[in-house]
């Protein structure tokens, strides 16, 4: 069963349900992370050169693991495009994730320039991934704009709240027939695997293994996690009584027949 | 005066892969914008900056 459960994007198929994050954390750790989450794709983000850094990411992030970059630092769609072509000509592929912010306090997602930018480059052949605020006419645009996924945040980026936004992301689960995939927010592996159980075809993390104790030993909680919610998923959990009780023992055969 | 990431310099007339060299970059490893358009790899021993030029270089960093 579960070599054949692959996720698919833009074509592409991977075995792993987690991407990785690698902001706030010591480039050294990258491949530990990595390895350990048992993750294939990675987020990145552009930005200048700094002469004094003489170091590249490039040369941490172990081969074969496909780079998801943001355009995170965009206010609009127009830099967010611009970022992404800039991402492009780095030479690693035609995935991106995109993250548009007008507002520095919460970090939230400008839905409406994020569908723009989405069919700017869904038609320019980029394999759109967009951030979004979970609302389903939102992801209904992206998936006539041309998005590979639909990524809803859970709760605030970096705030480890976990999934404020669940009932919601129920919705676009429901509803959208791209892979939906949770990111920003999600804080414990314990909140993976929910996102996973619910049907999320994924879950993307950063503030949680960065901001952990041990952040390999994180990176491999979050991996058990996300594949245990996708095991209950395909499993099918079982129901919830509103009232009462239900024995789970046979209830005849000793004492009081 | 020409503006590269952010910081005026007196690199008018000059070669992209001069100035990358001057900047000690990896040519492998960076992308570069002049006036907001990306100048493909193939073209920066011929691109040369003039004064008033914008130019950006940039490069993978760590993020979500």
């Amino acid at each position: 069963m579960e070599n054949n459960d692959k996720l698919i994007l833009g074509g592409h198929e991977f075995n792993s349900r987690f991407i990785l994050g690698s902001g706030k954390y010591s480039l050294k750790l990258i491949e530990a992370a990595v390895k350990y989450a048992g993750a294939e794709m990675i987020t990145l983000a552009v930005r200048r050169t700094n002469s004094k850094e003489n170091e590249n990411i490039l040369d941490y992030i172990p081969k074969g693991v496909t780079l998801l970059p943001n355009t995170s630092g965009a206010r609009n769609a127009d830099e967010a495009v611009r970022i992404a072509r800039l991402a492009r000509e780095l030479g690693c592929g035609d995935f991106v994730k995109i993250e548009i912010m007008r507002d520095s306090k919460y970090l939230l997602p400008d839905n409406q320039e994020t569908v723009r930018a989405t069919e700017i480059l869904a038609k320019e052949g980029f394999i759109v991934m967009p951030y979004m605020y979970p609302d389903l006419n939102t992801a209904r645009d992206l998936v006539n704009a041309g998005a590979a996924s639909v990524m809803p945040l859970a709760s605030p980026i970096g705030s480890n709240k976990g999934l404020a936004t669940k009932d919601f992301i129920q919705i676009l689960i429901d509803e959208i027939e791209l892979p939906i995939i949770v990111d920003a927010g999600i804080g414990r592996p314990s909140q993976a695997c929910e996102a996973m159980e619910m049907g999320a075809a994924a879950v993307m993390s950063n503030t949680a293994l960065a901001t952990a104790g041990d952040i390999p030993v994180m990176a491999e909680a979050f991996r058990q996690a996300v594949e245990a919610g996708r095991k209950a998923y395909l499993a099918g959990p079982g129901r919830v009584i509103s009232r009462g009780a239900s024995a789970s023992d046979p209830l005849t055969g000793f004492l009081h027949d | 005066m020409v503006k590269i990431n952010g910081k005026s310099l007196g690199y008018d007339g000059k070669t992209i892969s001069d100035i990358l060299e001057l900047m000690g970059e990896n040519k492998s490893r960076i992308a570069v914008e002049l006036n907001e358009e990306i100048v493909p790899k193939s073209g920066y021993d011929e691109v040369t900056v003039k004064d008033g030029d914008i130019m950006e270089v940039v490069q993978f960093v760590g993020g979500g």
